[in-house]
């Protein structure tokens, strides 16, 4: 039995500290932004591990492999441009 | 022992994004936060590979493999192209949460129907109704930004639009209570698959109504989305690390979307059900004026005597790929001992926060970029406000014109400054259609010409072409 309070508890506090913390992000990095969070959340990828791995139908297990493609794809090109468009901004 | 290393794993990426996105505040800590997230990440994928419950291996590389085949070359495309990328990783991100649901769901019927409990079973149908709705809404937003021959650009709509789309997602919505009750009866699959043909239909019908110059706001909504479904997928999987992290992505893809909705004075349903870009035709200026031009050697000279001259970019400049001039001119300026500032509006560009990446990348310092509510108020003792591409987010008659679809939006007052210059492509009134009644101010200057071309050769000028 999977304990659902405590994962409503997980996603309530997560909010919050997501709220607050992205509202001292700086204004000028708000692309670079969407890049970094955009790979964060691709961390459902070790959900797509287990359906792609785990002793289960060979159907199954390809749509975990699909999923783990995509997610895969999100967290390279997710990290790499952000760092890419990171380096560009200077002081002087 | 194993399950002990997954937990650990699961709070210290926990930790390192948290500390990833806090570094984000300032663009001197931020590359920081990258490096926080990929060991986060990494850590997190190798205790998951080496739990015993995964006995399979090939599949996985032949995944992570061509997910860096393909990631690679997506992270290298010109920053012009970075709202497609990042549309389209939205669309990945749905994708891969739409078809774990609909895994776990045909895993559950077909193996183990007492794993579908109401709970579960209403978690799996959110994160399919979201990560499918995401994938094709995403795809399409991308599409138009891309400006794909087969997606129309303009806005589509029809009478009883909104009837339609809010009817499919009902019928989707309602589906998925009748699945949720009986989640293993005869014909649940193919009800099932009905709510994933729903929320791909849904998708489309979202976004083929909304215009170009709403682009920012959507890929801000969509991230949302994208972010909820991961929130659902964690709900699906019990796997707090997921919630964690899909929560940080919703809740960043919300405050992006209020900042954009802000920005342009609008709401959110209004972006979503108000068909926005339509071409609206505003009444013809009471008095017709007519604008005065300037020479480049003339411009050049206003320049060059200022001593503080703030820029205002648009897209325009972008599309005639004059960032590189303008920093150059802002060396010739500075040289000079000329304070350049460069004037952001929050909705510049496609996406948030585009202006100023691709202001970055000509090597612009990030201290001289300047955000809209900074710099109105100094707007008065600004000697050249230079305007660059950029047409609604400087147009008057966003502060009274209550029959403009711009009334109400927020815009740099350039038209304070002592003398305006702009640079404009064409003699013609604007792509939206809109007058811009700043280009026939008293003090306002039009330079014609390609911004490229105009930039250039103001660049010469001050570079020694006879003047002094």
């Amino acid at each position: 039995m999977i304990d659902y309070w405590s994962m409503l508890f997980v996603l309530v506090l997560a909010t919050f500290i997501g709220l607050g913390v992205i509202r001292r992000v700086s204004r000028l990095l708000y692309t670079p932004l969407m890049s970094l969070t955009n790979a964060i959340s691709a961390i459902a990828v070790v959900g797509s591990i287990v359906v792609a791995g785990a002793d289960y139908p060979g159907t199954i297990r390809i749509l975990g492999a699909v999923a783990l493609f995509a997610s895969m794809t999100n967290i390279v090109s997710g990290f790499l441009i952000t760092d890419r468009m990171l380096k560009m901004f200077k002081k002087q | 022992m194993t399950y002990a290393i997954a937990q650990l794993a699961a709070v210290l990426a926990t930790a390192l994004f948290i500390f990833s996105l806090h570094w984000m505040n300032d663009p001197k800590t931020a590359r920081r936060g990258v490096v926080a997230g990929v060991t986060g990440m990494s850590i997190a994928v190798a205790a998951t590979w080496i739990q015993p419950e995964i006995v399979h291996h090939g599949w996985i590389v032949l995944a992570i493999v061509a997910g860096f085949i393909v990631g690679v070359p997506l992270s290298r495309v010109p920053l012009t192209a970075v709202p497609q990328r990042t549309a389209l990783s939205h669309a990945f991100g749905g994708f891969a949460a739409g078809v774990v649901g609909t895994a776990e769901y045909f895993l559950g019927a077909g193996e183990n129907p007492a794993q579908l409990t109401a709970f579960r079973m209403s978690a799996i149908v959110a994160e399919v109704i979201l990560g499918f709705l995401t994938f094709t809404g995403s795809l399409m937003a991308a599409g138009k930004l891309q400006e794909v021959k087969w997606i129309p650009q303009r806005p589509v709509t029809y009478p009883g639009q909104n009837v339609v789309n809010v009817g499919v997602l009902v019928i989707a919505v309602a589906l998925g209570v009748l699945v949720v009750v009986h989640p293993t009866a005869a014909w649940s699959g193919q009800v099932f698959s009905a709510i994933v043909g729903l929320a791909v239909l849904f998708g489309v019908l979202l976004i083929i109504p909304i215009g170009g110059a709403d682009m920012p706001t959507v890929i801000s909504i969509l991230n949302s989305y994208a972010g909820l479904s991961a929130v659902a997928m964690g709900f699906v999987l019990n796997n707090k690390l997921l919630v964690t992290a899909g929560a940080l992505d919703g809740s960043s893809g919300l405050i992006l979307s209020v900042i954009m909705c802000r920005a342009m004075n609008r709401s959110f349903t209004n972006v979503l059900f108000g068909a926005f870009g339509t071409v609206q035709k505003t009444a013809a200026l009471g008095a017709q004026k007519v604008w005065k031009q300037e020479t480049v050697e003339g411009a050049a000279q206003l320049l060059e005597q200022a001593s503080h001259v703030v820029v205002v970019p648009g897209y325009g400049m972008a599309v005639a790929q004059a960032q590189h001039k303008v920093r150059e001119l802002y060396d010739q300026l500075t040289k000079r001992g000329v304070t350049v500032q460069f004037a952001i509006h929050p909705v510049a560009g496609r996406m948030p926060g585009h202006m100023n990446v691709l202001l970055a990348e000509a090597d612009i310092p990030y201290t001289a970029l300047v955000e809209m509510e900074e710099i109105n108020p100094e707007m008065q003792q600004c000697d050249v406000a230079l305007v660059i591409g950029a047409n609604d987010v400087v147009n008057p008659a966003a502060r009274y014109a209550k029959g403009s679809p711009i009334y109400g939006m927020p815009i740099i007052d350039a038209d304070k400054a002592k003398t305006v210059l702009a640079i404009k492509r064409s003699k013609n009134p604007g792509f939206a259609g809109i007058d811009n009644e700043l280009y026939v101010q008293d003090n306002t200057w039009m330079l014609f010409g390609d911004a490229k071309a105009v930039i250039g050769e103001l660049v010469k000028q001050l570079a020694g072409g006879g003047l002094h």
